[in-house]
């Protein structure tokens, strides 16, 4: 068997669809079993164990799960309910493990809302989908009623905890995936960060105590419950515990989606999961391990990279999303750093000045490097533009839209400065961006 | 109280300050663009980056962090400073460089934080980003490309102004600001939008490209379109008013001015009366001082004291009221009348003609009810600070009279005084657990027949529900007058008196809202500034001085009595109000005593020692309960109240004469309709 988890062990079970992803056959593979039982343990037992399960939030930041739930307040004051959202927003480029989840197993996701409300005491729940997901949201939302016909959520359901239970799809916009800017737009208003503080814990959805949690943190919240928090946090590093969706995509020879053990070398995830690089190891290139916003790391470090939060870090780099970009050496990585500059130029609200100038700035000079129509010296004013605009925005998607071309230079510059030089080559008189401006 | 060290130097500050507040107490001034005290926060513009210890490694947005005990904020650290570096030239990348032709440059915030922060030469070799203009009516002029995105206009239209007009559409480089379908902006305060703005994108259409702020001589003084007496700055170029911004001053205007008041300067060098004009043969001809003086005297000695009237207009200062009251009261003449309205004031305690409450003291009220008023046209400064109490959610705010958009929810309560009566009955809800209570009444309510009965009965409403009673004026000259007593000695007549066509002559002194063909075959003389209908009906015309032309007291409606400074001299031969009846005084053998406008000054506080008060406003210290003297109880009428002004742009001569306010008459009429027919 391929990998370092068993099957025995998978949370999701149905991650490929062959089987029913609705309620009958979501039963036989585990789903709504005890419930009940999970939920009489009381809301410290869920947060507790939470905690002592290790896990960290699966949208890319790799906050603690139990320990931001424990954040919420103890108590529903008069007027201010609390609530669950789930950012169902999954828009980053190379991650596609919420939208399995969503398609094939959507009552462990389910299951999951409830349990995580109950233990935060909110009756109501928000499913925020991105607008891309349209088959997602049907299924989700086949599932839902299902749900209520079968009274495992509702007014009056079978576990006496009333519970509502709403998906609302979204209009398609990367920044909805932020936090705050996924509540601003929940609540009908254009989709731009809030500055924190206030937290969402403090003042969220509605100016209530919220808690914004991904699909995979809360999918995994019945199974972990059921099967007890020390057999998670048996899977992976101390600190980086548990199983984790990864997603591969680029030059694999079998590109997929696998559940696996978390601090799994990356050279075993793509040579035993995914059918090894396409042309072989040495065809390598360079990896982006963790979706588009983390920075890029080169074979050498492919080689003892594994994919947890510390190790990838150590490597200024990221686990993110675990969405794995796999480059062989036939990838342009300047067009291709270029092309995500392009997404995030695209994607910035606009609200606060570093991003909104920053992005387009740093877009069009990735661009000209891309051909070779620029200035040695633009390296590193380029590099300093990406300081200027990482730590100082509102929302990370100014630290987001700097990581790649950081990633790019720290290894690949003289890539770049050749692709410079061979532009200039036998134009004695071009002057990169002179020459542009003139154009 | 709790304390932070600001660059190691300690300081105390108020819980729930912000890093910004606290950095300023201590003398350090830390840029910014989309803060300002008065909107929401909005943290978007990064320029106020600092450095706080304990805190994240990264800096942090001071206008939005709450300040907390023991921290340690640094303002000047090289992570400081290359992070505001970082900010002010992506700021600058795609800001145009047209400062030499931008009327915003030399008062320009961008400008001046570049000159801190701001490199000497551009690193960004791209082209710049084109963002077309928009239309905001006839005020406001866009020149887009210079726009920021601080988002300033958006929260001042929303939150002070409350029209939702205004918004950014649009994301990341692409997003632009506009208004709602690209129409005039619907608010009297619109043209504090380009105040805000911290560059040159929104500038004040009128004034475009007429000068250089540098150029200006700035005068503080008071403003006369409505009865606030809000703070503002006369900038003269010359012997031109060439704009009028606001001045703070928390009790009346905090820092806003409608529109009426900024842009009517246009209309002081229009329909200008500049020398003296005497009729004959049914046209008007100029003439000199002496000629007309003679005229008027000669006249004046040949009618009998009961057939000559005097009336004072909206916007005479105090002294020349004074002046012409004191010469007038010893020829004997009786008919004497400050209330071109005829509303039924001034006859019982000063209370009884006062905004008691004070306009700040709004602020502190839970109930509000307006009596045949419409606010937001008879004083928009007014509105805004109800609004602004009401968002707060406190007050509740009740309406008898003509109902209108005042831009905050209020319960109607009826049309007329009957509603008012049901009211003191103690009929309905709305005063219900109402701890602090106010009653404004209108003129709407007041200049009617009944009025001095419906004065009685908001009186009696003030007195059930242990509210203030607060008189809300639409003329800046009003209070003075009431207060110094420009009103019919016993045996004289009022101004609907005067009116019926049987007077010899009649003085009028700036009046020119009354209807002057009621003036029969009486020998007029017109005493003002701006050929208007009571100039058009003279027979002598005795030029004098706009408000930004003389030094002259003005009382507010809250009884506040305020100076106003010159800031340009009289128009030609023109002259300063009183000096004309002093030099009358004269030519009549009845010499005035007083030579300058200091000694009539001391004669008007002797007189009237309110007037020695500038600048005090007694308050709420409430009048005795009952509210003796009141009005007088009487029959009332069933005729709903009518709001006065049905065109907020055009209330007075000057801004009658001024084709901004003529413009914008028109133009935001047309819009509304346009909009009505869109929806």
């Amino acid at each position: 068997m391929p990998g370092i988890l068993q099957d025995k062990d998978r949370i999701f079970t149905n991650l490929y669809g062959f089987k029913d992803p609705y309620l009958e056959g979501a039963k036989q593979r585990g789903a709504w079993n005890a419930t009940g039982d999970i939920l009489s343990c009381g809301r410290d037992w869920i947060i507790t164990n939470m905690k002592n399960s290790g896990l960290r939030g699966r949208g890319g930041a790799g906050f603690n799960t139990g320990l931001k739930w424990s954040f919420m307040p103890k108590t529903v004051t008069e007027g201010r309910p609390h609530y669950l959202v789930v950012n169902a927003d999954e828009s980053e480029p190379g991650t596609c493990k919420d939208r399995e989840i969503m398609r094939h197993d959507p009552h462990l996701f389910i299951e999951g809302c409830l349990i995580a409300s109950f233990a935060m005491q909110a009756h109501a729940c928000y499913i925020y989908i991105r607008g891309e997901y349209v088959r997602e949201r049907e299924v989700m939302e086949r599932a839902v009623a299902e749900a209520y016909a079968a009274k495992l959520i509702g007014e009056d359901n079978d576990f006496g905890y009333p519970f509502h239970l709403y998906i609302h799809h979204g209009g398609g916009a990367y920044i909805c995936g932020e936090e705050t800017a996924l509540l601003e737009s929940l609540e009908g208003k254009k989709g731009q960060p809030r500055l924190k503080p206030p937290f969402p814990a403090g003042a969220g959805l509605y100016g209530c105590p919220t808690t914004v949690n991904n699909v995979e943190s809360i999918a995994v919240v019945g199974t972990i419950l059921r099967r007890g928090a020390d057999w998670f946090a048996g899977f992976g590093r101390p600190n980086n515990t548990g199983t984790k969706l990864m997603c591969v995509s680029g030059h694999v020879n079998k590109p997929c989606n696998v559940e696996e053990a978390m601090s799994i070398p990356l050279k075993q995830l793509l040579e035993e999961h995914c059918g090894g690089v396409r042309g072989g190891w040495s065809n390598l290139k360079a990896v982006i391990p963790g979706g588009s916003s983390v920075p890029m790391i080169p074979i050498e470090q492919c080689e003892t990279a594994l994919m947890d939060f510390d190790s990838l870090r150590d490597l200024k780099s990221g686990l993110g999303t675990a969405a794995v970009i796999v480059m062989d050496r036939s990838t342009d990585l300047i067009r291709a750093i270029s092309r995500i500059s392009y997404f995030y130029k695209h994607e910035s609200c606009g609200q606060c000045t570093p991003c909104r100038e920053g992005t387009g700035w740093m877009w069009r000079v990735m661009e000209r490097m891309a051909n070779g129509q620029a200035e040695m010296r633009e390296i590193d004013m380029l590099l300093e533009v990406t300081t200027q605009v990482e730590g100082h925005t509102i929302c990370a998607l100014g630290d987001a839209a700097a990581w790649p071309i950081q990633g790019l230079f720290r290894h690949f510059r003289p890539e770049v400065e050749a692709r410079i030089s061979s532009y200039r080559t036998g134009k004695p008189h071009v002057q990169g961006a002179a020459l542009l401006a003139a154009e | 109280m709790p304390t932070a060290k600001v660059n190691g130097q300690e300081v105390e500050f108020e819980p729930g300050m912000t890093v910004l507040q606290v950095a300023e107490l201590a003398g350090e001034e830390i840029p910014r663009f989309c803060y300002h005290e008065r909107l929401s926060i909005a943290g978007n513009c990064r320029m106020c980056l600092v450095e706080v210890k304990p805190g994240p490694p990264k800096p942090q947005a001071s206008c939005a962090l709450p300040a907390a005990d023991k921290q340690e904020i640094f303002t000047n650290t090289p992570m400081v400073k290359k992070a505001r570096e970082g900010v002010m030239e992506f700021l600058l990348i795609n800001h145009p460089l047209d400062c030499p032709i931008c009327d915003q440059g030399g008062e320009c915030d961008l400008q001046d934080e570049a000159m801190g922060y701001g490199r000497d030469d551009s690193r960004y070799v791209e082209n710049k980003r084109a963002v077309e203009d928009k239309f905001l009516g006839p005020l406001i002029k866009t020149q887009m490309n210079r726009c920021i995105q601080c988002t300033r206009c958006v929260r001042l239209s929303t939150e002070i102004a409350g029209v939702s007009e205004m918004g950014m559409i649009s994301r990341g480089e692409d997003a632009e600001i506009t208004s709602y379908l690209e129409e005039a902006l619907t608010s009297e305060l619109s043209g504090n939008l380009a105040d805000v703005c911290p560059v040159g994108a929104l500038t004040h259409k009128p004034w475009a490209y007429n000068y250089r702020p540098w150029e200006l001589k700035k005068t503080e003084s008071i403003d006369v379109m409505d009865a606030l007496g809000s703070a503002i700055r006369v900038d003269a170029k010359g012997s031109q008013v060439m704009r009028i911004l606001p001045r703070v001053n928390e009790d009346i205007n905090e820092e806003w001015i409608s529109d009426k008041t900024r842009y009517v300067p246009d209309g002081l060098i229009r329909q200008r009366l500049d020398r003296p004009f005497i009729r004959v043969a049914g046209k008007l001809k100029p003439a000199t001082w002496a000629e007309a003086f003679a005229a008027v005297a000669g006249k004046l000695r040949a009618t009998a004291a009961d057939r000559i009237g005097v009336i004072a207009g909206d916007l005479q200062d105090a002294e020349s009221m004074k002046a012409a009251m004191d010469l007038f009261a010893s020829l004997g003449v009786k008919s004497l009348d400050c209330r071109q309205d005829g509303a039924k004031l001034g006859r019982g305690p000063r209370e009884s003609w006062l905004f008691n409450t004070t306009i700040a003291g709004i602020e502190g009220l839970d109930r509000l009810l307006l009596i045949g008023t419409n606010p937001r046209r008879e004083a928009p400064l007014l509105n805004a600070r109800i609004r602004k109490a009401w968002l707060k959610g406190k007050l509740n705010v009740g309406l008898i009279g003509e109902a209108a958009d005042l831009r905050y929810g209020f319960d109607y309560l009826g049309a007329g005084p009957a509603s008012l009566s049901k009211l003191v009955e103690g009929e309905g809800e709305f005063f219900k657990d109402g701890k602090a209570v106010g009653i404004v009444v209108g003129q709407g309510a007041l200049a009617r027949s009944d009025g001095a009965a419906v004065l009685n009965l908001a009186a009696r409403c003030a007195s059930t529900f242990g509210g203030t009673l607060n008189v809300l004026h639409t003329a800046a000259a009003r209070v003075g007058g009431l207060d110094m007593g420009f009103l019919p000695r016993s045996g004289g007549r009022d101004v609907a008196g005067m009116l019926k066509g049987d007077m010899d002559v009649v003085v009028l002194l700036g009046a020119d809202e009354i209807d002057t063909s009621a003036l029969g075959r009486a020998f007029v003389v017109y005493v003002g500034s701006h050929g208007d209908a009571g100039a058009n009906r003279a027979d002598v015309i005795l030029p004098g001085a706009a408000y930004v032309e003389k030094s002259g007291i003005y009382v507010n409606t809250e009884g506040r009595v305020q100076i106003a400074n010159r800031a340009t001299f009289p128009k030609g031969e023109a002259k300063e109000d009183w000096a004309i009846f002093r030099a009358l005084s004269e030519h009549l053998g009845a010499k005035l005593p007083y030579d300058s406008l200091e000694q009539l000054r001391a004669k008007l506080m002797a007189d009237h020692p309110t007037f020695g008060q500038v600048d005090y406003v007694a308050g709420t210290s409430r009048p005795a309960p009952g509210f003796a003297g009141f009005g007088e109880a009487g029959a009332l009428s069933d005729a709903p109240f009518s709001n006065p002004l049905t065109d907020f742009y055009l209330t007075n001569p000057i801004a009658r004469a001024s084709v901004t306010m003529a413009e914008c008459s028109s133009s935001l009429a047309a819009s509304h309709q346009r909009l009505e027919a869109a929806e």
